[in-house]
């Protein structure tokens, strides 16, 4: 329980630094180890899976944000009117400090799961796919097309990227 | 209950960098911390005190099993969220490489003033 408490304070600290800092490099390099420390975190929940996929989409992201940034101009000039919209923000923090606390009274004390349909994958999860990991015989089987929605976003995420970063038909500036 | 709160504290840091930061990388890493925090808010209400990674070995007991292992349901659907988490970024920082070609800043007030 106490190691918990600390990988979040670790994942606040770091999370505030890569806010904070007026280098983009740390900045990214910051949000790097904010989300090893949540792969750390999972293991500790017990999700094997998660943490796996955590530590490989970290480094894509590491990679990607690394790529967008370097060789470009990563000084930052902010400064004076970084706080332009403080009302908005606290009006912001006010609603979801208010829906917080509106769901988290309806959300189970920690540390005893609701397990209502989950109960019943965990009791025929094995029989029913042949699946010894219930996440996977979850994720592939129970709800696949779940997961055929996320090969879809997928799909469709890379073909948008695709399309900004294309060389080809972009207008020059004599047409 | 505290470390819910803990969570929505990470979630206000990511919003903070939202809302108030100027550049897009900056923006970017706002809502990488905003996810972070969601999934880490979905397993753990998923968690089960002393309880076991939602995988049968040969030593488990069938009826045990329920009463030991933690939620696999919010587990399964983190894990596709955390993918698309890596789509949305991905198109996000696509979209910044683009402004940067075109407007040669990453700060949204100057490219603000240059519209048009």
């Amino acid at each position: 329980m106490l190691e918990l408490y600390v990988l979040l304070g670790l994942m606040i600290l770091g999370a505030i630094i890569a806010v904070e800092t007026r280098e983009l490099l740390s900045s990214i390099i910051s949000i790097g180890a904010v989300g090893f420390i949540l792969c750390v975190a999972f293991l500790r929940l017990h999700a094997p899976d998660i943490a796996i996929t955590q530590l490989v989409v970290e480094v894509a992201v590491l990679i990607v944000l690394i790529r967008a940034t370097i060789g470009r101009d990563t000084a930052i000039t902010s400064g004076r009117g970084e706080f332009r919209s403080i009302a908005l923000l606290t009006g912001l923090v006010a609603v979801i400090v208010f829906f917080a606390a509106m769901g988290l009274r309806c959300a189970p004390p920690f540390g005893e799961p609701l397990l209502t349909v989950s109960g019943t994958y965990l009791e025929t999860g094995l029989e029913k796919t042949g699946a010894a990991n219930i996440v996977s015989s979850v994720l592939l089987d129970f709800r696949a097309y779940d997961t055929l929605g996320e090969v879809t976003v997928l799909f469709a995420s890379v073909a948008g990227a695709l399309l900004f970063l294309r060389k080809k038909g972009k207008k020059t500036e004599n047409g | 209950m505290i470390i819910y709160l803990l969570c929505f504290v990470l979630f206000g840091i990511g919003l903070h960098a939202v809302v108030n930061k100027k550049n897009l990388i900056k923006i970017v890493v706002g809502v990488a911390i905003m996810e972070y925090s969601m999934n880490l808010l979905l397993v753990l209400i998923g968690y089960r005190m002393g309880g076991v990674a939602p995988i049968i070995d040969r030593e488990t007991v069938a009826g045990e099993f329920v009463r030991l292992s933690v939620d696999p349901l919010p587990q399964a659907m983190v894990l596709t969220s955390i993918v698309i988490g890596l789509g949305v970024i991905s198109l996000m920082v696509s979209v910044c490489i683009r402004l940067y070609e075109k407007y040669g800043t990453f700060d949204i007030t100057k490219i603000k003033e240059l519209r048009g």
